[in-house]
């Protein structure tokens, strides 16, 4: 059974028609590329997978059931969406990574978060930084890597390379093959990114509203 | 107590509503209609309510008495509404957390025996909890629009790591709840050192000992703590629910 599955889902804002007729499949541990051109709406897409928005037409199964019988607290822990821009709140990179085990109501594993920062190459010491002190490079990082302090089903990544130098990139994508390794997590990834796009075994176009699977 | 101002003085202190327009006129700031209106307005609605006052003092009917405070609780409500800037329900919201506040401040002050259960007393003191009350929700509604504006996307990213809308909205509740609050508290700082309160100075200029006037000063000050903290938090955690759909998403 495949972990998601989208049926002619649609997303209209007044009379502009962002999405029509997508139809996509994904299967559990899959890695799927999206790509296109700026503004065809892949941001849309992985919003409305994130339960962020509704699709305003067709229908969503998450592991044979419609999204609309989940409980969107607990689905959105098992498929992450991880923003375009994404933003930090709070004053430091702690109450960032704590957040999730804050709204779980278990107490901070400090040494997961350490864990995971090493894989990112960010200094332990820079969990009680304050976040306005932080180069854009390392609050991506922070952010990304605040979705993977419970590993979650689905992992949504919205273009999280732009804008990264290359040094950063790697860094990035270190992660991603060890996501993409042993740990169950189904990625969905949008980029831009030439090599991404090459290296992809698995992708999508989204054009003006609608998506073509390349491959 | 014994104080009069006679209507010969009234209308000679009509002149201080000249320099207002005066100073309107001259600096070109195209509010002389606005102060014509507020006057007229502050004269009539005035001196309706001052015979309305006089008729129930008079009456002394625990009804009729609970229907006027009810009325000013109500009026309050559809002030308060206005700041929320087309919050949904803002109406109702406002109401229950005047309504509430006003209720428990007045059953302290009853109960304790620091006001009796006569129109005279718990009118006023009414209204001075709904008023407070009211531009404490204001201010709520109108710092919460802001907020959830400004910090959308730190909302968004909460929901999306799973946060259930009162972990997604804590931030922006608790600086809400304190900046309906403060204006409150910034006053009992200072009173006495700058302001000499409406309800003392009237009590002092009506012949009352200073030092009686201060105790019921002090009441005022501990009354307005209670009513706008009651009033933020009930409001508060009614509206923030309105900046989501039944699907925990920001709308
Ligand atoms: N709420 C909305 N109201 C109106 N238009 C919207 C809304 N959300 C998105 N759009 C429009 O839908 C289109 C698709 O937006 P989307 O963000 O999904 O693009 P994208 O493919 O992610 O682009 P990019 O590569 O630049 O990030 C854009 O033209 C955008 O202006
Ligand atoms: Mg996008």
């Amino acid at each position: 059974m495949a972990i998601l599955d989208l049926q002619h889902v649609g997303y209209q804002v007044r009379n502009q028609q962002i999405l029509a007729d997508i139809n996509l499949t994904v299967e559990e541990d899959d890695y799927l590329t999206i790509t296109g051109p700026s503004g065809g709406g892949k941001s849309t897409l992985l919003k409305i997978i994130a339960t962020m928005i509704s699709a305003t037409a067709g229908d969503i199964f998450y592991q044979g059931k419609n999204l609309n019988q989940y409980d969107p607290i607990l689905y959105r822990r098992e498929v992450s969406y991880c923003f375009q821009q994404p933003t930090l709140f709070g004053n430091d990179v702690l109450e960032n990574l704590s957040f999730p085990a804050k709204i779980r109501r278990t107490d901070f594993d400090k040494a997961r978060a350490i864990q995971l920062m090493q894989y990112v190459k960010l200094d332990e010491k820079m969990l009680t930084q304050p976040i306005k002190e932080l180069s854009g490079g390392e609050k991506q990082r922070v952010a990304l890597i605040r979705n993977l302090m419970y590993l979650p089903k689905i992992l949504l990544l919205d273009e999280i390379t732009t804008g990264l130098d290359a040094a950063n990139k790697a860094i990035v994508w270190e992660l991603i093959e060890r996501l993409k390794g042993d740990s169950g997590v189904t990625l969905i990834a949008v980029t831009h990114d030439e090599q991404e796009i090459l290296a992809a075994k698995h992708l999508a176009q989204v054009e003006n509203g609608k998506l073509e699977v390349q491959r | 107590m014994s104080l009069d101002i006679s209507n010969l003085s009234l209308v000679l202190v009509t002149a201080l509503v000249f320099i207002a327009l005066w100073i309107g006129y001259r600096e070109q700031l195209g509010i002389d209609k606005d102060i014509v209106i507020g006057v007229i307005r502050a004269v009539i609605q005035l001196t309706i309510v001052g015979y309305v006052l006089k008729y129930i003092f008079h009456l002394n009917n625990i009804l009729l008495t609970l229907l006027l405070i009810l009325i000013i609780i109500f009026n309050a409500a559809d002030n308060a509404r206005k700041r929320s800037n087309g919050i949904r329900g803002a109406f109702y919201i406002s109401f229950v957390a005047i309504l509430s506040s006003t209720v428990v401040v007045l059953g302290v002050l009853v109960a304790s025996g620091a006001i009796k259960m006569i129109p005279s007393q718990i009118i006023p003191i009414s209204g001075m909890v709904a008023s407070n009350s009211m531009v404490a929700i204001g201010l709520c509604y109108r710092n919460m629009n802001a907020m959830f504006r400004d910090q959308r996307q730190q909302v968004l990213e909460r929901l999306a790591l799973g946060a259930d809308i009162k972990n997604a909205s804590k931030g922006i509740l608790r600086e809400t709840i304190k900046t309906g609050m403060s204006p409150t508290i910034d006053s009992a700082k200072t009173v006495g050192l700058v302001s000499l309160p409406g309800m003392m100075s009237g009590l002092i200029i009506a012949g009352v000992d200073p030092v009686n006037a201060i105790k019921y000063q002090i009441m005022v000050t501990f009354m307005m703590l209670a009513t706008t903290s009651l009033g933020s938090v009930i409001a508060c955690y009614m509206i923030y629910r309105k900046f989501y759909n039944d699907r925990m998403q920001l709308k």
